[in-house]
């Protein structure tokens, strides 16, 4: 018998896993950009797993706001890193600083 | 109920290990892949959970939009990925105890006795089959109830499609546009130049 908990306990693995991705990867910042897709990927997991055992639509309409603004992230987030490697060579974070003014 | 069970722990245990894959690959390509797998397999667990249009929406943006997009991103950029992995052993003890408190904590928080729940509490907690498919029920509430925010969406999207287009262009020095102005005004006379030849000799 799979019960709500079990969903949950699935997103919190998932989300753990995305944070600890964001750690252990510090300097590579596609790997960032993916950790954070799978915190996401977390969030939706939760939310459609309350709307089906509340039996409630409004938490899958909510998951797809998070699709949508996960897949603006996404495209906005690599925007940037190509044009940050074009000015530096590099996708380090450490000079991520340079990016300032 | 037992292939219910059976097929969670099949899509779940897929989806962690596939998820643990993504941030300890060697290779981001490999590392975008396993992120596939792993949206695939959530997208099966929506599915057991009754949300069959969220699981194909997930498939299609995820797997045939962003994954693609970043896998397009790594193998365009020529970057050394061995340098970038100098230092993941120094934090992997630290982040593992984060991790593994992290997991410990929430799982002490769904366990507990929940006395101030939101739902009712007196009916088995299962997902619940309706008459009306998914996709309908979907249709009807997101164009009445949530139509501003569905507009939002669409305004997020053209802000963020905007924003990519104009960060990533740039004006290259040297490249031949057309101009119109230029093409029109041509005439006879200074289009054709006339020139004598000597013979046996070029210009």
């Amino acid at each position: 018998m799979i019960t709500l908990e079990h969903y949950l306990f699935l997103g919190a693995i998932i989300f753990t896993l995305g944070v600890l991705g964001i750690f252990l990867n510090k300097k590579n910042l596609i790997i960032i950009l993916m950790s954070i897709e799978l915190i996401l990927l977390s969030v939706n997991i939760n939310f459609i797993a309350f709307s089906a055992y509340i039996n409630d639509i409004s938490g899958q309409i909510f998951a797809m706001l998070t699709l949508t603004v996960a897949a603006a992230e996404a495209a906005i987030g690599l925007a940037i890193l190509v044009v940050f490697f074009r000015n530096l060579g590099s996708i380090e974070v450490s000079k991520i600083n340079q990016l300032k003014g | 109920m037992v292939l219910y069970s059976l097929t969670f722990y099949l899509f779940s245990s897929v989806a962690v290990l596939s998820a643990l894959m993504v941030i300890s690959a060697k290779n981001p390509v490999h590392s975008v892949l396993f992120l596939i797998l792993s949206f695939v397999n959530a997208s099966g667990l929506f599915v057991l959970l009754g949300a069959e249009f969220l699981a194909m929406i997930l498939v299609v943006v995820y797997v045939g939009a962003v994954a693609v997009l970043f896998l397009f991103v790594v193998m365009m950029l020529d970057i050394n990925f061995v340098k970038l992995r100098e230092g993941f052993l120094q934090y992997l003890p630290f982040g593992a105890l984060l991790g593994i408190v992290l997991v410990i904590e929430l799982g002490i928080l769904f366990l507990t006795d929940r006395s101030s729940n939101i739902y009712n509490n007196q009916t088995p907690l299962q997902p619940i089959v309706n008459e009306v498919e998914n996709t309908k029920m979907i249709g009807q509430i997101l164009y009445t109830e949530y139509f501003y925010l569905f507009q939002i969406c669409g305004i997020i999207l053209l802000v963020a499609m905007i924003g990519s287009i104009t960060l990533t262009l740039r004006d290259k020095g040297g490249v031949k546009r057309q101009n119109i102005d230029s093409q029109n005004t041509v005439d006879a006379s200074t289009a054709i130049e006339k020139k004598k030849v000597k013979i046996g000799e070029g210009i």
